[in-house]
This record gives structure tokens, sequence and C-alpha cells, in this order.
């Protein structure tokens, strides 16, 4: 095999071993991440999955910033146990406009996936506070400072931008408007007809939550956690979505 | 495995040529196992992309012979304990309600299955237990003194639909109004009425300013929370002439929830649970001592 002698030009020269090198690596990368983007299978199409609304937006922010996914998964995985007890197992499809998505891999606490609706803004607010209050055996930092911080949107128009920029479709509406629908989402009592026509059940067939989140009058962290808490797996109605094998 | 060890003068095995400062290299074969073992490696990672899918085409990866689907496993998974299941949890959803507990059989499938769906989706905010968790606003389910009922149909209700759930028009539904906070009543007001419940209650209580919150009860509590303060489960509101509180029987408690009012909400769960998991519940809540 006079080709494989052939290695002693490469081991006595370090920039074209470098060279080759860098050109395997891209081959092998090349052939395991290309074929993600174009095959028909990676992604399933399914109705409901909007882009989080801005208070929402703002609410996985915190997530993210208390490092929530550290102990956190949102990533139902496809089997029994895990179905039984959260639901059903997650799309891709449902995390297509998270950046960065929030999978994780590590579960001290509960996986979250699917927590939205499963209890009440109170609860939230009692287990954000204190978690041993409701659930003596959880090992759950408090966070009540969140309901101290009021946020006024001050930079959410730029957040809704940065999150266009990479890829959500948010609309030049949506982003113009992202200071709006960012306190009309927690003013049950103000007028969310703009919030509903951009992101509503109308155009994305999900309906939103419009609420007091944290049951006070200012619009605090505490708001847009909870707000982020309740749509977490709500996006796809499943009693009409026919998985498909292969997948 | 190992080679066997060679005798001085078998160790003479030629060198690779190369030579660094008079060191030389021998050029030993790898030992016959390994190498073995190594071609072995791959022809089992060919086998597995052909069994397994992947190989990525036009459309989609090559599926592999063996059909491999974590998604078909885990419908299977669930099916095949579906199935299993199948007649009791028919007879479960086809039983009368308040029939359940004659039947042993069935009595001890509920039992059960109503233990698990509540451990997975109650317990969060009525407690491992069902013992609730006094003056946060989260019920026990132990004892008998109901808000909403405690008859079967009434717990299946609560169950499936949910209290004050804004996403199911079949959810029980009542608001108190904030007294304090819409401006009804004044600070003083609210005092008086607050003695006035304290007395009903049988505890330590002003005897002068209750005198005076009993007329400001009887015309702005007694319509929903009866005279007695017996309550009136239709509405669920709740009982205030016993010991049990749900946020709280002290003065200040009292005096928070006349001011702002309470707004417990609990979600409806005939979505993410099925018919007979939520009778099955229905019947480990009733049967917790409670059940009327």
């Amino acid at each position: 095999m006079a080709f494989l002698d052939k290695h002693k030009v490469i081991e006595t020269n370090a920039t074209l071993l470098m060279i080759l090198s860098l050109l395997v690596v891209t081959i092998g990368g090349i052939v395991q991440i290309v074929p993600l983007f174009y095959l028909e299978n990676t992604i399933e199409k399914v109705e409901g999955v909007r882009p989080y609304t801005p208070l929402e937006l703002a609410g996985k922010g915190i997530y993210i910033r208390e490092g929530c996914y550290g102990c956190h998964s949102q990533m139902i995985r496809p089997l029994r146990d895990e179905v039984e007890r959260y639901g059903h197992y997650s799309l891709a499809a449902e995390s297509m406009y998270d950046r960065p998505f929030q999978w994780g891999s590590k579960r001290t606490g509960p996986d979250l996936a699917r927590v939205g609706g499963r209890y009440s803004d109170e609860w939230h607010q009692d287990h954000f506070e204190n978690a041993k209050s409701v659930v003596p055996e959880s090992v759950m930092p408090p966070y009540g400072f969140l309901a101290d911080n009021v946020i006024d949107g001050r930079y959410i128009e730029e957040l809704v931008a940065t999150h266009q920029m990479a890829g959500v479709p948010y609309t030049d509406e949506m982003v113009e408007n992202a200071l709006a629908d960012f306190t009309a989402q927690a003013d049950p009592l103000g007028d969310s007809s703009g919030l509903e026509g951009r992101y509503g059940a109308e155009v994305f067939g999900t309906p939103i939550n419009v609420r007091n989140f944290d049951g006070q009058p200012e619009l605090t962290e505490m708001d847009a956690m909870i707000a982020y808490m309740q749509v977490l797996g709500t996006m796809v109605d499943f009693s009409t979505y026919t998985p498909v094998a292969n997948r | 495995m190992c080679a066997k060890p060679l005798k001085k003068e078998e160790r003479q095995v030629k060198t690779t040529g190369h030579v660094w400062d008079g060191i030389e290299e021998y050029d030993n074969p790898m030992p016959r196992w390994w190498v073995w073992v190594f071609y072995a490696t791959i022809v089992w990672g060919i086998g597995y992309t052909i069994a397994y899918p992947a190989w990525p085409l036009i459309t989609q990866a090559t599926p592999g012979l063996l059909g491999a689907s974590t998604r078909a496993d885990v419908a299977a998974d669930i099916a095949a304990v579906d199935a299993a299941n199948s007649a009791i949890k028919e007879r479960l959803i086809a039983a009368d309600l308040n029939g359940i507990g004659a039947d042993p059989e069935l009595a001890a499938f509920a039992e059960r299955a109503g233990a698990a769906v509540f451990r997975t989706n109650c317990s969060t905010c009525h407690g491992s237990g069902a013992a609730g968790f006094e003056g946060k606003g989260y019920p026990n389910l132990l004892d008998d003194d109901w808000l909403w009922g405690g008859t079967m149909e009434d717990i299946h209700l609560t169950v499936a639909h949910g209290i004050r759930n804004t996403t199911d028009p079949d959810a029980r539904y009542s608001q108190m109004p904030a007294y304090g906070v819409d401006g009804i009543l004044d600070e003083t007001q609210i005092a008086q009425v607050t003695e006035h419940v304290l007395a009903i209650s049988g505890q330590d209580h002003d005897a002068a300013a209750a005198a005076a919150g009993a007329t400001l009860y009887a015309e702005n509590c007694a319509a929903c929370h009866m005279e007695d303060g017996s309550g009136d489960r239709t509405q669920g509101a709740p009982k205030l002439n016993d010991a049990i509180w749900l946020y709280g029987g002290s003065r200040e408690a009292i005096i928070e929830t006349v001011t702002q009012s309470r707004f417990g909400v609990m979600p409806g769960w005939n979505e993410r649970l099925s018919e007979d998991e939520i009778r099955a519940v229905a019947f480990y809540v009733h049967s917790r001592g409670g059940g009327e």
C-alpha cells in the first residue's frame, strides 16, 4: 500500500496535518448535521405552536437567568413512565421557537415541558416564594424576590427584535407593539385585543392567558415567570394530533 | 488472551527504522485478539446501520430492517398496560358512581389507580397525604368539611372541570367581592364584621364590635355564607361557624380575606386525565374519610 506510506508527508508537516484534520472533521460534521435541515421527519408540522408573547419571552429570560434548567428539563421522553406522569412526549416542533431550547438533561426537580395549566397561578406564587410550603419534600430554593422586582419592559422591543433576527417568525408589527403586548397580558382589565390579534387563538389556534399572574398591581418578574410557566406545553392540541412512526 | 512470555533471544522483533537520539522503536504487531475485536466492531457497525435507522437519504433516513421506533415502542407499552386493564376500566366507566364501593374488585382497583393519579397530579397542592395546606387555600380532603360538596358526583365534577377554571365553562365558579379593595366596607366595618365571624366561629372576640358586625354580616355576607355562617355549597361559600379555615381563622387572616377577597383556582383535569382516571381519583378522595 504505497498510498499509506505517504503518511510521513502529513506527519512531518504540521500545517498540512492541521488542514487535513479540519477537512476530516468538517466532512464528519456535515454528514451528521446537514441532513437534519432537510429530512422531512426531523421536524413534523403541528398546529398551534406560536412564538412566545413578549411577557412569556421575558419569563423565559428569567428562567434562563436563574438557571432553572440546572434542575428542570423540558423534554418528555417517549417512555411509558414519563408519558404517564408528565403527559404526551415532547415534539421537536414544540421547542422550535426556543432560542435557546431548554430541553436540559438534569432532573433534580420534575420535567416542566407540560407544566402549563397544571397548577393555579396562586400555587405558583406560593411555590416560588417557598416551595416547601406546598411541597414539603422539595429542595427548590425560594424565589420570592421575583415578586419584588418590578419590570417596565424597557428592553422588551429589543428582546423581541433579537429573537426575530435569530429566526423566530415575529412580524415587524409584533416587534413594534412588544411593549404594549407585554403590559396588556398581565392586565385583565385593560384592552388586550391587540395582543389577541397578533398572538391569539384566531392567528395560531392557541388561546392566550391574559391575567394578573402574581396578584399584585405592579408588573413584576413573577408575572413574567408564571406567564411562561402557564404556557409551557399547552400550544399543541393533542386531540387532533396523530403521531407518525419512525420519527 | 495475552501473548506467551517470550524468551530473551526470541524478542528479536524488527524495528520501524526510526531512530531518535539513538532510541529505536520496535515494530511489534498488534495482539491478534485485539485486531479481531477491531474488525468485529467494524462488521457490527455496518450491521447496526442496516438494522436501525441510520443513513440520511433524500427525504428521510433509512428506516432500518428492524423497524425500530421509540414512538411505536412507547405506544405499544401503553397499549399493553391499557389492554391488561381495559376490562376493569370499562367496568369503572360503566359503573354507577355510588356503586363503585359495593364491588370489592372495582373498589380495590379504583383505590390504587386513584392513589397513583392523586400522587402524580393532586399532591402538589393538596399534599401527599391529602391534608391540604391550612391557611394557604389548599383544602384538606380528609375531613368532612366540603366547599362544593363531598358526594361522589360532586367530587367527580370538581376533578373533571375544576374550580374557577376560566378555560372550562362547566367549571364551578363563584367570586367573593373584595369588600375593602372595592370600597364596599370601610376599615371599621371590616373590623366589626370580622369580630362577628370570630363570634360565630366560637373564638375570642370583642362583643360590642361583633354586635355591630352582625348587621353588616346580615346585609353583606349572609346571602352566601348563611345567617348562622353554615356556608352554601352550591356556590362554594365556606362554612364560617366551625374551626376549619381555608385561608386561616385568625383575626388578621379574616380581615385580609374580607378586604381583598380570595379566589382559589383548581385546574380542570378532563383534558389530562381519562374518564376512568377521574373516577378512580374521585373514589380515592371520597374514601379518604370525609366522603358523603
